[in-house]
């Protein structure tokens, strides 16, 4: 291995780490993604069906998660805007490691206060 | 020419030995299948960057976020048909997106012929699960199930 971490986009580095994050984060939405339509179908069930599910979703532990699937989102759908401009802008490859740390800083910029409003909901009701 | 080194030297940039070569580019008829799925998951994943954010915005940070969130929110929403709509595209762009994803993620990982077509079964089989179901629910939802409803729909 030696030098060629340098010499390639894909092989240890920021490279290869933000496409493991993006597939675990991938299918992660893919697997709630399922669990959410059947959910949400409980609408066509009853209302008293749907919004009994929705209160035992109320908890810290279900708030904490949906915390963390939020966190999934933004990572995959920023991340997935640094794999578009590689692949379609001219510079893409050239300036591919200061576009994974625009992901970092987009990510940080967004997730802060979106975790401080819903956070503050579910530990303050 | 002997037999073991037999080249066709009249069939083009990817004709290459084939006693040789490890990759031979015999088209399996699949056509440009995998550049279209490839250009589908960069379109679909900008135009789900704006549904997926707009759903999170409107759903967890307007209002009292995660805590409004009822069969009368539900009712709110999809009494309009332009959320109806805009759930239905992101329903069905978001599991196409992660079909063509999974797909390829079964494809990378599976040895066995067997494992892997058991794998896209079930991905093939939960995929129009949820496209269907998702879809039904949208469009015969009945805002006006819940009697103590005070939507204008509603009114009799
Ligand atoms: C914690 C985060 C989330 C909450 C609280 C939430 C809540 C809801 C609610 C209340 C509905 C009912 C209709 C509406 O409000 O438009 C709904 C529907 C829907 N959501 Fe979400 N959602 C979340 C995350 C997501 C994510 C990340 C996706 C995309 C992968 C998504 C995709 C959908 C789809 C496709 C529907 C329509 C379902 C159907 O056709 O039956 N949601 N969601
Ligand atoms: C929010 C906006 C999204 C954007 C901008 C986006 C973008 C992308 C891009 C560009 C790819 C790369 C495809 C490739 O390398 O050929 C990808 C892969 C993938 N996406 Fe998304 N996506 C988004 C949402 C979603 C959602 C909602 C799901 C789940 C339902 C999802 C699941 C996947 C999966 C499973 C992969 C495959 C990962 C892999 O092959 O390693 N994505 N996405």
């Amino acid at each position: 291995m030696a030098q060629a971490a340098n010499g390639t986009l894909y092989r240890g580095r920021e490279g290869m780490w933000s496409w493991v994050a993006h597939r675990i984060s991938g299918v992660l939405l893919f697997l709630f993604l399922f669990a959410h339509v059947l959910d949400t179908a409980l609408v066509r069930v009853s209302p008293d069906a749907y919004n009994e599910v929705m209160e035992a979703y109320k908890n810290p532990i279900v708030g904490l998660g949906e915390a963390g699937l939020v966190a999934a989102v933004i990572f995959h759908a920023l991340n997935g805007l640094r794999i578009i401009a590689v692949d379609f802008w001219a510079k893409g490859p050239k300036y591919q490691r200061q576009l994974f740390w625009a992901v970092v800083i987009g990510f940080v910029v967004l997730f802060a206060p979106f975790a401080i409003r819903h956070l503050t909901i579910v530990f303050t009701r | 020419m002997s037999a073991t080194t037999e080249t066709n030297y009249h069939a083009g940039p990817d004709a290459v030995s084939k006693k040789k070569s490890r990759y031979r580019r015999v088209s399996k008829g699949r056509g440009n299948f995998e550049l279209w799925s490839w250009v589908f998951m960069r379109a679909s994943g900008v135009l789900l960057l704006v549904l997926v954010f707009g759903h999170l915005f409107v759903n967890l940070m307007l209002g009292e976020g995660i805590h409004g969130i009822d069969f009368a929110f539900v009712a709110g929403k999809w009494s309009s048909p332009f959320w109806q709509t805009w759930d239905m595209l992101m329903l069905w762009l978001a599991e196409l997106h992660g079909f063509n994803g999974v797909r390829t993620i079964i494809n990378d990982y599976t040895e066995k012929d067997r494992t892997r077509w058991i794998l896209k079964g079930l991905l093939v089989a939960s995929a129009l699960l949820v496209m269907v179901l998702g879809t039904l629910v949208i469009f015969t939802f009945d805002p006006c199930l819940d009697p103590s409803s005070t939507l204008s729909v509603c009114a009799r």
